[in-house]
């Protein structure tokens, strides 16, 4: 292609302005716009309306090509479900029978869990969900990994409450707009989650990698505890994320921890729940007025000293 | 008389359907994503509404003015999930790119405009997630985009095409 001819607008003054004022207007406007985004990395919900409204145009056609692809790819599932059902069936029979057997076990730890739990006191937190949804599409092309929820204000989601599917967190809502809204899945860069492993309660946290994978640092370094399979779920530390929701596995250590699979693939999960943000206030509310009945017990104390 | 041989004594398209077909297919790439049944769990498309922003500016340099990346990269910004005035920046520092090098070299070729289609790609994705994640790890936050990066690049040629042909339409005589 060659070189375009007239970008000299020759002599007309007004040619020259107009080219002049249109380079002014691109390049304060570019420098506006890099600092918008700066701004914008600071505070991410200054700008979440604008992103909720092109949000909202979207999900009704991400809805109708969900609708549609999702029951073409059902059909393969569906075959494959016919040509193995004879092996299944005996496998799952096994199968049944062992979950029996382990059900009248866990029957029993729960009766003797439940009376201990009375025993301390313990109050459990609100475990009910807000609402069900499921997740439509997520944005694809940019570093972020920001996933489009079916449910919004309609439904009670609001900022901040946690999602989980039925294998593990999934990740939290970023922003709702009337239908639909915007949920930070767990593996995004900026998504923090306090952890612990499940079988001793290590404390450590789960940094998204962006990739699909999550990295596990712990608090002590001197000493890599982890290893591959170790299951980790939430500690409810700092609120947010309740307790007990199975996060990741473990697939391999490296040099600062180790690096871990979410054990909830957003890309097949189906439903999704959002919760309740936990808050630890019920705990603190009950830990509260025991220090000060023991004060005044505390008093005859000297008393008896001398 | 034989219409199909004298094309040329037809009307030339409508002002209108000329500016208009460029504009919407940028913002049709743009938000194509998004209404995609998919959640991705690392940047696994090739930033569709950029790819064609691009083609269309190496196709035809005098069609937009300069500032057109204001608009379309406020627009891409709603639907990209990236801070939104990254790419209102970046398109529009790539656009003033584009009208520096075509001022610069006398007779583009093919492999200069994929040439500077996949530069400028991997230029703006990488800032663009350099912006998005001010705190990370900078050589992770890249290798998070080089694979994008990689298919963007390769798939220029075809977009360079898909942009032909959507220039034949918008100056298909009626």
């Amino acid at each position: 292609m060659v070189r375009p001819a007239a970008r000299r607008p020759g002599q007309s003054r007004k040619a020259q302005t107009s080219l002049f004022v249109a380079y002014v207007i691109a390049v304060t406007g570019a420098v506006a716009g890099l600092l918008l985004a700066i701004l914008s990395v600071a505070d991410p919900v200054g700008f979440a309306a604008l992103r909720v409204a092109s949000h909202e145009v979207t999900a009704p056609v991400a809805r109708g090509t969900r609708s549609v692809i999702g029951s073409i790819s059902g059909i393969d599932d569906a075959v494959s479900a016919y040509v193995s059902a004879g092996s299944q069936n005996s496998r799952l029979r096994a199968e049944l029978a062992d979950a029996r057997r382990q059900l009248v076990a866990t029957s029993a730890l729960q009766e003797e869990n439940r009376q201990l739990k009375t025993l301390l006191k313990l109050q459990e937190a609100d475990k009910t969900g807000v609402a069900n949804g499921y997740l439509l599409t997520s944005t694809s092309t940019s570093s972020k990994r920001i996933a489009l929820l079916s449910i919004g204000r309609n439904l009670g989601v609001a900022a901040g409450q946690p999602v989980r599917g039925a294998d593990g967190l999934i990740g939290r809502v970023l922003s709702s707009g009337p239908s639909v809204s915007q949920v930070l899945l767990l593996t995004d860069v900026d998504n923090i989650v306090p952890i612990r492993r499940a079988r001793d309660g290590l404390p450590a946290l789960a940094y998204g990698r962006g990739n699909g994978d999550l990295d596990i640092r712990t608090l002590n370094i001197a000493n890599n505890p982890f290893k591959p399979g170790d299951i980790l779920v939430t500690s409810g530390t700092g609120g947010l994320y309740p307790p007990n929701v199975p996060v990741a596995i473990v697939v391999r250590r490296t040099s600062e921890g180790a690096l871990a699979r979410p054990l909830a693939d957003p890309a097949k999960v189906d439903a999704v729940s959002v919760l309740r943000p936990y808050t630890p206030d019920n705990i603190e509310a009950q830990t509260v007025p025991r220090p000060a009945t023991p004060a005044p017990a505390a008093v005859p104390v000297p008393k008896t000293a001398p | 008389m034989n219409r199909a041989a004298a094309p040329l004594q037809r009307e030339p398209a409508s002002r209108w359907r000329m500016q208009a077909v460029p504009v919407a297919t940028v913002m049709f790439a743009s938000a194509l994503p998004l209404m995609l049944p998919m959640v991705a769990s690392s940047p696994v498309l090739p930033p569709l509404g950029l790819l064609l922003f691009l083609c269309w500016q190496l196709l035809r340099l005098e069609m937009w003015p300069v500032w057109i990346g204001l608009p379309l990269g406020l627009w891409d910004d709603l639907f990209s999930g990236a801070p939104i005035g990254t790419a209102v920046g970046l398109w529009t520092l790539a656009t003033i790119a584009i009208h520096y090098f075509s001022q610069r070299v006398y007779w583009r070729g093919f492999v200069h405009d994929w040439g500077v289609a996949a530069l400028l790609v991997a230029v703006i994705q990488a800032l663009a997630a350099l912006i998005a994640h001010p705190d990370a790890h900078m050589g992770r936050v890249l290798g998070l985009v080089a694979p994008q990066i990689v298919i963007s690049a390769l798939l220029v040629p075809l977009f360079l095409r898909l942009t032909g042909k959507f220039d034949n339409f918008r100056l298909k005589r009626r």
